[in-house]
């Protein structure tokens, strides 16, 4: 099933400073549920890219299997995106972004995606630092196939047939903290005001950013007695370290209370501000948002913002000294060494 | 005793050693200086999967007919490995040549009457002259080479300038591997008559030709070929390919301002991850590739599945080792046909090449990238531990300056710019090929969604049975188109002979056509034809159609080739006759011939 969107534009929508609407950073009308978290999330990546004035097409959207993996078709729809095999997104993502540096990876996943099938991808995509978005659409359950429990739903979390999660949750947040990931963020689909300018700045950052977002099932898993429907992360929710992005070409505008803000340099000279400071830990320490995250759990808090940050990190491209031209523009003349070369190959092996 | 076989540049030669005792280079020296003498040579290496400790065995064929298959027989047995001396000197051939430590005495019951003992007190020389245990043990090998100089005939001087090629400024070095060399010698012309039955002679029979592994060859190969992308996951036998592509690279990728580099290697943590990096480099525009082995295939065989189907270019190298499972990871086999040419879920077929020499690992590699370029789609480079591992004559490595790279059916942002329907799996040249388009080329045009699920020829999402029908059956119509691009066999003669034919390929060749002489020396005419690669193209249907029978040499349990061809080519099995080997170690032609005589169908004239 395709839906296709009028291409009808209004003249007087407002556009970024590459002449781009929102209308062009959309894509297909989304094929999921009604209500579903993931729609928002989507939402989320359409607004960061518009205001950030990232080029469309200059986007490259990977995704694994799932609910989450099929949303890549509701954004960005003209950017290429790759809907590759369950749990493998990591590694096609390192491939593509090994192939051409000058693009952004935007890659999407879920849970079962994540968590289970694919977890030693997510873990080595991380130790790679590969410069990539990866987005969490975090609902605690296996939509697709109706609604079985995933390895991040919370212990004793009820499913919509009222059976009782038995198994330790995984905190993929706190995993890519404690891999060294160098942006980790949680976020809640419901919370746009939150999300939109996390993602702004996962977009700006030079290295693994991992934005896992609460993202509830309204089909399979906002019942009562779930951890992750809505009305229980609304109550849970702790919005502790909120950001405001700010592009290079701007200066912070807003004044903030003293003391309560803090402004970080990201790559290529975007800023984020840290306002509501977080008063519990410090998102630069990485034991002290590993510590406050464990406290979480004890509590029962849902944690969200702006958890870890190492702002100058060296990516892939960087610890493997590749050329700034992109390895998939360069032609023989930059590959081949030639016939005399070979000669000299041959008489080493005589 | 009787008199064994004897004859000058005509002998096979077993060294027996103890892994992770340096006995490699010493054994490496042998061989290359017997290349160096203008004499064909073939060293196999018969290996543990271990690192110090158990028995490994160097066994080198010297031909003057220029047989560089493995033959059965030992001739002389350099014997240094306690561990498996009882053994060693029972496969001895009578008459031959038992070269050993007699620094102790041969126990009684291994003393063999019918062979010659060369007892050489070759610890005890070196506890002698040399200072320390480790440069004793390792002077050790070089003094059987020594001692195998005065026996054959090996030019010493030929020796010394390798020794010198190997130390190069290390003078204390050359000097110690001198003398342990001359030492070894010395004594064997002292107390033994040499030359011995067996010896060499300098012959101009090598040419311009190179002894390299295939491995090597291979990823020499891969450099030529533009790949800019590896990604990989150790795995014996192919480990070395990705050792020598990161070798040679590092000494021709690097830019020139920069000196950064113009490739990225990745070691992933699996092979699905491996395969992963390869399929996302390749949609993304790069050219890339992996090496691995039977197991690893299997790991990435989702992955190959989805690159079929949503027609992404990529290389896979698989030097082949014996299975199933674990199985003899250090042994070769060509048993991984049916899982590469099958890989995956659902219906699907892939192109393998099967290189049998080196020279030909490092022409399919490269030829490999712009098969899937211009086919989008996974190319198999089938080799094995044989021929990747072990050292082979080959003729030299060549490369055509004015050749480019065939990067195939790629829309730049120009031709974009003009086009007016375009659909990525829109067959608008009717060789079932689309066009493709890579990341980021145009503002609004070409983009779409690459996926494992079905679609129509606009990229589009659909579970329509029809238009599902038409993509898979464009498939074969790509199949086909691919049958006419790979390269096709080899004839041993132009002319059909016989009524018999024979076919093999890879490693078997060398082995193949010395049974054919073999063979021919009891009458039995047979015509013999090397397969290339599958698709099977036209010239191999014909074959089997122009003959009464036709043997079929693999070396696997399941005749894989065979059930390839029955299966593509719609042939009778009974036309087709098996010659199998799989114990793990290289077909001899004796091995292919006797097969063959005993299955020498009766109905047919000779």
């Amino acid at each position: 099933m395709t839906y296709l969107r009028p291409t009808f534009r209004h003249p007087e929508l407002p556009k970024n400073i590459l002449g781009y609407t929102r209308k062009d950073y959309e894509g297909a009308i989304s094929t999921l549920c009604a209500g579903c978290g993931h729609d928002s999330i989507s939402g989320a990546i359409v607004q960061a890219c518009w205001e950030m004035s990232i080029e469309p097409h200059k986007v490259a959207k990977l995704s694994g299997i799932g609910c989450s993996s099929k949303t890549p078709t509701y954004f960005l729809s003209n950017a290429h995106g790759f809907n590759t095999v369950h749990g493998r997104m990591p590694s096609v993502a390192t491939g593509a972004n090994m192939a051409n540096r000058s693009l952004t990876y935007l890659g999407v996943s879920g849970d079962g995606d994540s968590a289970s099938i694919g977890m030693g991808q997510f873990v080595h995509a991380i130790r790679r630092n590969l410069n990539v978005v990866y987005i969490l659409m975090n609902n605690g359950c296996y939509g697709l196939t109706k609604g079985q429990d995933s390895a991040t739903a919370d212990v004793g979390s009820k499913s919509k047939s009222g059976s009782e999660n038995k198994f330790a949750t995984i905190d993929l947040a706190s995993l890519a903290i404690e891999l060294g990931a160098t942006f980790v963020a949680r976020s809640f689909s419901g919370d746009k005001n939150q999300l939109v300018p996390l993602v702004k700045a996962a977009l700006a950052h030079g290295g693994f950013a991992f934005l896992d977002v609460v993202s509830p099932c309204v089909t399979f898993n906002n019942n009562f007695g779930s951890t992750k429907s809505y009305s229980y992360v609304r109550e849970h929710n702790h919005a502790a370290s909120n950001i405001d992005f700010v592009p290079p070409a701007e200066t912070i505008s807003v004044d903030y209370p003293e003391n309560t803000a803090r402004e970080l340099e990201l790559h290529g000279g975007n800023k984020i501000v840290l306002h509501k400071l977080p008063t519990e830990w410090d998102p630069l320490d990485r034991i002290s948002a590993l510590n406050r995250l464990h406290q979480a759990r004890r509590t029962g808090e849902i944690v969200t913002g702006l958890l870890f940050i190492e702002p100058e990190s060296q990516d892939l491209h960087a610890t493997l000294d590749t050329v700034q031209e992109p390895l998939n523009q360069l032609g023989e003349k930059d590959l081949c060494p030639g016939s005399k070369k070979l000669e000299g190959i041959n008489a080493s092996y005589r | 005793m009787e008199a064994g076989r004897s004859g000058v540049n005509d002998l096979v030669i077993r060294f027996a050693n103890v892994n992770g005792t340096g006995s490699a280079s010493a054994n490496n020296m042998f061989a290359k200086a017997v290349f160096r003498m203008g004499i064909p040579v073939s060293p196999k290496n018969i290996f543990p999967s271990n690192i110090q400790g158990l028995p490994t065995w160097y066994e080198v064929r010297i031909s003057e007919k220029g047989y560089l298959g493995r033959r059965e027989g030992i001739d002389i047995m350099v014997a240094v490995n306690p561990q498996s001396l009882a053994r060693d000197i029972e496969v001895l051939e009578p008459g031959g040549y038992l070269v050993y430590d007699n620094s102790k005495d041969l126990p009684p019951e291994l003393r063999r009457t019918d062979v010659h003992l060369i007892g050489i007190p070759m610890i005890q020389m070196c506890i002698e002259h040399f200072p320390e245990a480790r440069i004793q043990q390792l002077m050790k090998n070089v003094v059987y080479v020594g001692v195998m100089s005065a026996l054959l005939d090996i030019e010493v001087d030929v020796l010394k300038q390798l020794i010198r090629e190997q130390f190069g400024e290390k003078e204390k070095l050359i000097a110690l591997n001198d003398k342990a060399l001359m030492m070894g010698r010395n004594y064997a012309l002292e107390h033994f008559s040499c030359p011995t039955a067996f010896r060499l002679e300098r012959r101009d029979l090598v040419g311009d030709q190179i002894m390299i592994d295939g491995n090597t060859a291979t990823a020499i190969g891969a450099v030529y070929g533009g790949a800019t992308v590896a990604a990989w996951y150790p795995i014996t036998p192919s480990t070395s390919v990705m050792d020598a592509f990161a070798a040679y690279c590092e000494e021709y990728r690097r830019e020139e301002k920069s000196d950064k580099k113009k490739y990225a290697i990745v070691q992933a943590e699996d092979e699905l991850a491996s395969i992963g990096v390869v399929i996302g480099a390749a949609w993304n525009g790069a050219r890339a590739f992996t090496a691995t082995s039977g197991p690893g295939i299997s790991l990435m065989s989702e992955f190959i599945g989805l690159a079929y189907f949503a027609e992404i270019p990529a290389v896979l190298v698989n030097v082949q080792r014996g299975g199933p499972s674990t199985g003899m990871p250090t042994r070769t086999q060509q048993a991984d046909l049916l899982s590469s040419a099958y890989a995956s879920h659902g219906d699907t077929k892939h192109v393998l090449l099967f290189p049998s020499t080196p020279a030909e690992c490092f022409d399919m590699t490269a030829q490999a990238f712009d098969l899937a370029d211009r086919l989008q789609t996974p190319v198999f480079v089938m080799t094995d531990l044989d021929l990747g591992m072990n050292d082979h004559l080959s003729a030299p490595l060549t490369w055509d300056d004015q050749r480019t790279y065939d990067r195939g059916k790629v829309l730049s942002t120009e031709e974009l710019e003009d086009i007016q329907d375009w659909g990525r799996y829109l067959d608008v040249d009717g060789d079932g090929i689309p066009y493709r388009t890579l990341p980021g080329s145009h503002p609004s045009k070409g983009a779409y969604f690459t996926r494992g699920t079905s679609k129509d020829e606009y990229a589009r999402y659909t579970e329509f049975g029809e238009a599902y029908v038409r993509n898979v059956d464009r498939l074969l119509v790509k199949w086909k188109t691919a049958a006419t691009l790979v390269p096709g066999p080899i004839k041993l003669n132009q002319k059909n002979q016989s009524d018999i034919g024979m076919m093999y390929f890879g490693t078997t060749g060398h082995a193949a056509r010395e049974a054919m002489d073999l063979l021919g020396q009891d009458h039995l005419s047979i015509d013999g034809m090397r397969i290339r690669s599958f698709p099977f193209t036209r010239e191999v249907e014909a074959f089997i159609q122009e003959h009464e029978y036709v043997f079929v040499v693999e070396q696997n349990r399941d005749a894989q080739l065979r059930t390839m061809l029955i299966q593509e080519l719609d042939i009778s099995s009974k036309k087709l006759i098996s010659v199998l080997n799989y114990n793990g170690l290289p077909i001899t032609a004796d091995f292919i011939s006797r097969q063959i005589r005993e299955h020498w169908p009766v109905a047919v004239s000779q």
